[in-house]
């Protein structure tokens, strides 16, 4: 018994080694480094807790005396300080782990949020078919043809001019999420219910149908599972806009407060100071911003290219 | 007189990190005037034959090596101006689905009038005249209308009717027609290949038919190949390989014919699935599915040799046939 | 065609009405007409007269119509901040926007085609493989970014471009102030276009590049090879066409993006134009002002939406228009 499992255990990772995908992984130089850099700070700004030696949202441990140091390779900065200190005085490296923890978490809960909508849409439209479909793949399109961000702007700035900024600072990372994950539905929806149609006909689905299994089942165990490469591709693609469209609300002032900044804020933050010289604090955080975004849009083209067979031949 | 000689031809696919060969050493020939049919399941290398004719591969297939003598021209070794100037001019060739042959957002005008231009000196109005004398030669009602009509408001037989005048556009020596009728309604087929055949013969146009359907070669065609697995294994003239079939598949082709089946019987099938390209076996490549295999099938390659009418590829063709004389007895 | 018009305006009035709605909602519900009026310091009974004086104790239904009827009328509530109608402080600023979106369009459509098309027909060449380095970096770069960045480079390091404001305007037609007409105003929409168009044009450019290479792979595009067609024909005349209609489709739904896009462009430029204009109206919570604006630019994204939708229509043939409208 022993020995059958030792020797299914080697032959399955080898199979998982050789498949198409993890070749095409294995031969894409560009693709193994950003999710090497991916991983990297996912874990570090996961980990911010343990790795920053300041804690940002702590106000007993800013000093006002300490803003605007350059970070230490800059003549007048303060060791203490890797990257310098923001205007209030905040260790920047410590604000920019959690900055970015902040960032990474409302994109994946947005886009967790998106698919969890459209993939149920997209399934309910796609096997119930009829009036129902029409009547949701209409929805869609009202709802694509209106752009995210717009959406998302005049949302947060009512719902902010309403509740007073107090209040929704205390809960902008919830908005956020709702807003953007509420938004962007329709792309799963569209994706999942083409799948849904196309299984639909196929031999195997009318005999599970037949065999007694209800439709949730036929759909979550059956359909679903042949629509995960198109889900996949437009996730990555997803979570990188959701990281832009949070670092933009945030930088008009419709996101994220100071006090518990994320990458957008702090460079909004930083905005104000870029003229007296302190380019630091705009430019750190945009840098972090743009490398995270990169590196996820880099693997979403090799997810494309990988899993999309026609593109694949092309 | 020969119109085209190919010779050894060879057409590979470069994969992942090896190739693969999809025409293995092929070799036939056509006369000025000719139909010649190409017979085989799909996946046999039909199609690639006729494009790599034309020397219009798509990535990732090339032509590894050998000759295609075509009017005393190699067209492997031709540059691409030239052999621009053959393609639609001297070769035509008509696809399979006539519902995605055209351009769906050009008009029919457009898109035979552009045809002549590239290849003649012409106005636009000398263009049109004889797109609408070829469009009337198929057959097309009110041809006049028909030039300014986008693809979409015309039938799918109204369209490889078209594709046909198209071919024809430029009175070339030789058309390839690739399963010109699978992608149509059953009623039309027959139209359709009646059709062609009238306009080559009356045009004295070569006709490289490309089809798995036998009954329209046997129709249709003066000589047939039988492809398999990228390799000629049978040829010669149709009539002969239609009722005296030498090879055991091309036995088996037309034994799986409904015709040659009694009401109530099953159709005769050849056991298996013809090799992917990826997996062909060594020696005959149809020696899994034969039922007259040796142990020689299994480790060489049958080559062609003449054999009573026709030239096939097969070690155990003189059993064969001596099993067939005592079934006939 | 004529049916398929009135169709695609029957759709843009409901969407219009669905706006109107969102809009009541929000002047019904966000601050308190009363307070700018009249202050605080004023008795209870006071205010319910008033509140009745202006229709506020009305039902729902009936506020709602007096409020569509005159946003008909183009009369869409007076700006708390500026004591002047809400419309007419937005039609001041709209010239400013418009142009600097008519700057970003030209520099999206004259380069997004040519790189498109040349990366799509040489997908191998270390040019194309540059452009779509290029474009994948440019997509991941948020605008306000670009936009932070060439302040930092060319205004404030190298002090080629002026950092902010629309500089020396022009006025013409009476009522449009453009940037187009002088040396100056060029020198001020030059860097703000160029921020406002660096996301949208590498994503045009990869959208045009993925759709043209499927073209390229059809079969209508082997056929006219195997006609002897030229390949610039094949390319420009075959290929582009059917590259291009999915495009406009995307592009319709980009104008919104963009349309947000100019908040971020104008924040960082201080330009003075509508989006800056609304960042400013909501942290004075002047409520006819957030109104009217959205009720503009659904209005502006509704137009461009149904003349999108028409061209569609109309530069493909599959459309028929007056089929599509019965």
């Amino acid at each position: 018994m022993s020995s059958l499992n030792t020797t299914a255990e080697p032959s399955r990772w080898a199979q998982i080694w050789n498949s198409n995908i993890a070749y095409s992984f294995r031969r894409n130089p560009v693709a193994v480094v950003s999710l090497l850099v991916f991983g990297v700070i996912t874990v570090m700004s996961f980990l911010a807790p343990l790795i920053a030696p300041f804690d940002p949202y702590d106000p007993a441990q800013m000093d006002i005396m300490n803003s605007e140091y350059p970070p230490v390779w800059v003549t007048g900065a303060d060791p203490q300080f890797m990257l310098g200190t923001d205007d209030q005085g905040r260790d920047l490296w410590s604000t920019i782990l959690y900055g970015t923890r902040l960032s990474l978490l409302i994109g994946i809960c947005a886009v967790g949020l998106q698919a969890f909508l459209g993939i149920s849409i997209g399934l309910i439209a796609g096997y119930v078919g009829g009036r129902v479909d029409s009547l949701l793949m209409r929805l869609a399109d009202i709802q694509l043809s209106f752009s995210t961000l717009m959406v998302a702007i005049i949302f947060l700035a009512v719902t902010q001019a309403m509740f007073g900024s107090e209040t929704f600072n205390q809960y902008a990372i919830y908005f956020l999420i709702a807003v953007i994950g509420v938004a962007e539905w329709p792309q799963y929806a569209r994706t999942v219910r083409a799948t849904v149609l196309a299984e639909k006909k196929k031999e195997y689905v009318d005999s599970a149908r037949v065999l007694g299994f209800g439709p949730i089942r036929i759909m979550v165990r059956h359909i679903l599972p042949n629509s995960l490469s198109p889900i996949f591709v437009i996730s990555t693609v997803q979570v990188a806009n959701a990281i832009i469209s949070e670092a933009s609300l945030s930088f008009l002032g419709l996101g994220m407060p100071p006090s518990q900044p994320s990458l957008g804020s702090l460079i909004s933050s930083g905005f104000d100071y870029i003229f007296s010289g302190s380019w630091w604090i705009t430019a750190i955080p945009g840098i972090v911003l743009v490398v995270l975004v990169l590196v996820i849009n880099l693997l979403g083209d090799w997810l494309r290219d990988a899993l999309n067979p026609k593109l694949y031949k092309g | 007189m020969s119109l085209l000689s190919v010779r050894d031809l060879s057409v590979k696919f470069a994969m992942r990190d090896n190739t693969v060969t999809a025409l293995n050493q092929i070799s036939f020939d056509l006369c000025k005037g000719e139909r010649l049919g190409i017979v085989g399941e799909s996946g046999a290398g039909k199609s690639i034959t006729g494009f790599a004719l034309m020397n219009l591969l798509s990535r990732p297939g090339y032509i590894d090596s050998g000759k295609i003598q075509f009017l005393g021209d190699d067209i492997t070794q031709m540059p691409e101006a030239k052999m621009r100037n053959i393609r639609g001019n001297e070769m035509a060739m008509i696809f399979q689905d006539p519902m995605v042959t055209l351009n769906p957002v050009l008009t029919i005008g457009q898109q035979m009038v552009e045809t002549l231009m590239a290849h003649r000196k012409l106005s636009k109005a000398e263009a049109e005249q004889i797109a609408i004398v070829k469009l009337r030669e198929v057959y097309i009602p009110s041809p006049e209308e028909r030039l300014d009509q986008y693809p979409h408001e015309l039938s799918g037989g109204m369209r490889q009717r078209i594709i046909i005048a198209i071919a024809l556009l430029l009175d070339p020596q030789l058309i390839i027609a690739d399963e010109p009728t699978t992608a149509l309604d059953v009623t039309i087929q027959a139209d359709i290949m009646e059709l062609l055949l009238e306009l080559c013969e009356s045009n004295k146009v070569g006709l490289i038919l490309i089809t798995h359907d036998l009954g329209v070669v046997s129709q249709m065609t003066e000589r047939t190949l039988v492809m398999y697995a990228g390799r000629i294994i049978e040829s010669g003239r149709t009539r002969e390989i239609i009722n005296d079939p030498q090879h055991p598949y091309t036995q088996g082709l037309i034994n799986a014919l409904p015709q040659q089946t009694k009401p109530g019987q099953r159709l005769k099938q050849i056991p298996g699935n013809m090799p992917s390209l990826t997996s062909i076996p060594k020696g005959c490549p149809f020696s899994p599915r034969c039922e007259y295999v040796q142990d020689h099938c299994l480790t060489e390659a049958p080559k062609p040799v003449q054999y009573t009418h026709v030239e096939v590829a097969c070690h155990e063709v003189n059993r064969l046939h001596s099993d067939k004389a005592e079934e006939m007895n | 065609m004529f049916a398929y018009l009135v169709k695609r305006v029957f759709q843009a009035i409901a969407v219009m009405f669905v706006i109107s709605l969102i809009g009541f909602a929000i002047q019904d519900n966000l601050g308190d007409p009363l307070r700018e009026l009249v202050g605080q310091s004023v008795s209870e009974e006071v205010r319910q007269e008033l509140r009745d004086e202006l229709g506020l104790n009305d039902s729902f239904l009936t506020q709602y119509l007096r409020f569509a009827g005159n946003a008909l009328q183009g009369d869409l509530g007076t700006s708390y901040f500026f004591k002047e109608p809400a419309l007419d402080v937005i039609l001041k600023k709209l010239p400013a926007t418009l142009e600097l979106v008519m700057g970003a369009s030209i520099i999206i459509i004259g380069l997004s085609i040519p790189l498109g098309v040349y990366t799509a027909i040489y997908p191998n060449t270390i040019l194309s493989r540059l452009i779509m380095g290029i474009s994948i970096i440019g997509i991941s770069i948020p605008v306000f970014l670009t936009a932070i960045l060439m302040i930092f480079v060319f205004a404030v390091e190298l002090g080629w471009f002026p950092s902010y404001g629309r500089g020396d305007v022009v006025h013409v037609f009476g009522f449009w102030d453009t940037n187009f007409a002088s040396l100056d105003g060029w020198q001020h929409i030059l860097l703000p276009s160029i921020a406002l168009a660096s996301i949208m044009l590498p994503l045009f450019v990869r959208l045009i590049r993925a759709e043209m290479m499927e073209v390229l792979q059809s079969e209508y595009v082997k056929y006219a090879k195997a006609k002897g067609i030229r390949p610039w024909r094949i390319y420009f005349v075959h290929a582009l066409k059917n590259t291009l209609l999915p495009v406009i489709t995307v592009g319709g739904v980009q104008i919104g993006t963009m349309v947000a896009y100019t908040i971020l462009t104008e924040t960082v430029f201080q330009w003075p134009g509508m989006g800056f204009m609304f960042l400013e109206a909501v942290n004075r919570v002047d409520t006819p002002l957030i109104v009217a604006y959205l009720i503009v630019v659904g209005f502006i994204f509704v137009v461009t939406n149904t003349i999108v939708d028409l061209i569609y229509g109309l530069v493909n043939p599959t459309v028929n228009l007056a089929r599509m409208g019965a």
